[in-house]
């Protein structure tokens, strides 16, 4: 499978790149707000790379220009060398909030996107059903979403994904929702799913624990409007389990070096966001654990954000 | 609750079964209250009434009186009426009822998902739509018996104008609120724009349209009513209308009860379809059962 998935792609191009990508967005009082300025990101086919960002730098909206439901105001979004110019048949995208079909049942949900694609009702079936055993929901084909706690909704749409066979995928904090146990198993479920067919990953995080026990490379964005800061190669062993791998002293080590580097925009964001709210920003002991406390800043935004950022997706004005 | 009573050791379970059992026939007292409350004030009401015009405090020539509508029906379903068999009124106000609201259901449907789709059309039609929107609708019934005569076509008109707009706005809200996310996702997965709208928009959106099919229903019925009081040879309007002609008020009456009857049956079928069709809602409106 993952000899398949690398033919297709052409030659040495990487599989996604954006070159000076700017996006700017219309605001509702008339004005024009910059999201992205002069963005570069390129991701090699296969790499798993991990975003990481202060709330409302653009990391949202650049999965959604590398998904093509979105274009640039400037720059240029390829993949596998070529122009985006739709949508294309090759990325996958999990959203930052639950979008699974509340209306059918798991089994219809996965099989959703090869039916999209044309695929006999039959066939989709047979293969949501064998998606839905990959991750672990065999047994609960005949429920509907709402029937299934949060766990399990993100892992029907892991699976709702990931039936598609991107070459591309596009995560946009899929796992945020989710509490620490839980979210160890799907992302050691994500891993191995992934070695499965190897696809090129953009994975946007505000979880710089999960960011780095992922990823092949962390890129740290600055405060909006967001441009490249860093870039951290990822030099872990694989395979990795994400419970052991936080105990490698490499791990502590490009923890607190990402940290420095995301502090600061964490800091400014937090100053811009919550100046009404004054709550000291606590910069964490670095590789002290599970370090979250960048997240209650960040926290308040990221819940209107999704809608807004969409509200342009579906109705280009 | 099942679930959590399996899980309660044996002791505790016969509590909990206690506790139920005391609930539930506590909940069957009550409505047994509440019903004979209802029975009593329905045979105040109409003993009053007839009371009241067998001694003359009403005068029963002009207020009617309940043995004279149970009179009135007895004739109707026995006898027939001047146009036919009651039966047949029936049927015809029926026929113009269903087809009206049919089709006004569908237009409404298709042009509330279309206008909410596609904006640049929204732009055009609406202020066509807020137009016909303001024009009172029974003027409209005037127009289509000039158009149409007396005959069935001018009662369906009217009701699918009526139904129309009533379905039309609540579909072109329900798909204005569609979840961007869905629709994002469905688009990513691969969906055509067409299956985007018949498979995300359609079922996301049917929670607003169906909500507006119990008006709708209404609606229907007194469009074809309405029609047919205006001018017709058939129907249970037209029988309302003979009757207020010839001063008979039980005549009226007894339209009046046959409508609610057959608009109670509707109702009562719509509301199936909406259960039907609005299964998948994790609240559903009427969640009485839901926690048993
Ligand atoms: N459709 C839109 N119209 C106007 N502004 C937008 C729109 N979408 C996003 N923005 C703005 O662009 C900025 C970046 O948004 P984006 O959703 O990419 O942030 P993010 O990095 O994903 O944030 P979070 O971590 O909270 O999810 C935000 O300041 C947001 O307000
Ligand atoms: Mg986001």
């Amino acid at each position: 499978m993952a000899a398949q998935a690398n033919q297709t792609t052409t030659g040495t191009a990487p599989a996604i790149e954006l070159r000076t990508v700017t996006k700017r967005f219309r605001t509702p009082s008339g004005g024009v707000y910059t999201a992205l300025r002069d963005l570069d990101l390129t991701v090699a086919p296969g790499e798993f790379c991990a975003v990481v960002g202060p709330t409302g730098c653009g990391k949202s909206t650049t999965l959604s220009l590398v998904s093509g439901l979105e274009r640039a105001s400037r720059g240029e979004t390829l993949i596998h060398g070529e122009p985006v110019t739709g949508i294309d048949r090759r990325v996958g995208f999990m959203f930052q909030t639950d979008a699974v079909f509340p209306w059918k049942p798991v089994l219809d949900n996965v099989a959703a996107g090869p039916q999209f694609r044309g695929v006999g009702k039959r066939e989709a079936i047979e293969k949501a059903r064998d998606w839905l055993r990959r991750v672990g929901l065999s047994g609960f084909e005949d429920r509907l979403p709402h029937q299934l706690s949060g766990g399990m909704r993100k892992r029907v749409a892991l699976a709702q994904t990931l039936i598609n066979e991107p070459e591309i995928l596009l995560m946009d904090e899929p796992f945020s929702a989710l509490d620490v146990q839980t979210r160890q198993i799907v992302q050691d479920e994500l891993l191995s799913l992934w070695e499965l067919t190897r696809p090129a990953v953009v994975f946007v995080t505000h979880d710089l624990e999960e960011a780095i026990a992922l990823a092949d490379k962390v890129v740290v964005l600055t405060v909006g409007p967001g441009t490249v800061k860093d870039t951290f190669a990822i030099d872990l062993p694989r395979p990795r389990k994400v419970q052991d791998i936080r105990f490698h002293p490499r791990f502590v080590e490009l923890y607190e070096q990402i940290w420095t580097s995301l502090r600061d925009e964490v800091q400014l964001a937090y100053a811009r966001t919550a100046g009404e709210s004054p709550r000291p920003e606590q910069a964490p002991e670095p590789g002290s654990g599970p370090v979250r406390d960048h997240e209650p800043a960040v926290n308040e935004p990221r819940t209107n954000e999704a809608t807004r950022t969409n509200d342009t997706i579906g109705q280009p004005r | 609750m099942t679930t959590t009573d399996t899980l309660i050791p044996s002791l505790d379970d016969q509590d909990a079964a206690e506790l139920m059992r005391a609930a539930r026939s506590g909940r069957r007292r009550r409505r047994l209250l509440i019903l004979s409350a209802q029975i009593a004030l329905v045979v105040l009401v109409i003993g009053g009434w007839q009371l009241a015009s067998a001694q003359g405090v009403l005068d029963s020539f002009t207020y009617g009186s309940p043995s004279g509508v149970l009179d009135q029906l007895k004739t109707w379903f026995t006898q027939g009426t001047s146009t036919g068999s009651i039966w047949h009124n029936i049927g015809v106000t029926m026929e113009e009822t269903v087809l009206g609201f049919l089709i006004g259901t569908l237009a409404g449907v298709v042009l509330g998902i279309a206008l909410g789709r596609i904006h640049a059309l929204a732009e055009v039609m609406a202020p066509f739509i807020k137009a016909g929107n303001s024009i009172p609708r029974v003027v409209l019934g005037s127009m289509f018996i000039i158009w149409f005569g007396l005959g069935p076509s001018g009662k369906v008109a009217l009701a699918v104008v009526l139904v129309f707009f009533s379905v039309f706005f609540n579909a072109f809200q329900g798909t204005r609120e569609v979840d961007r996310n869905l629709i994002a996702n469905a688009r990513i997965l691969g969906a055509s724009e067409w299956r985007v709208t018949s498979q995300v928009v359609l079922p996301s959106a049917m929670t607003w349209i169906v909500a507006s099919l119990h008006a709708a229903f209404g609606f229907a019925l007194i469009g074809a009513i309405v029609g047919e009081v205006l001018g017709a040879q058939a129907g249970l309007g037209q029988l309302i209308q003979q009757a207020q002609g010839n001063f008979n008020a039980n005549g009226v009456y007894a339209g009046i009860i046959i409508i609610a009857v057959l608009a109670l049956a509707a109702e009562f079928l719509i509301t199936r379809f909406e259960k039907r069709v609005l299964r998948w809602r994790p609240t559903q409106l009427s969640g009485d059962t839901a926690g048993l």
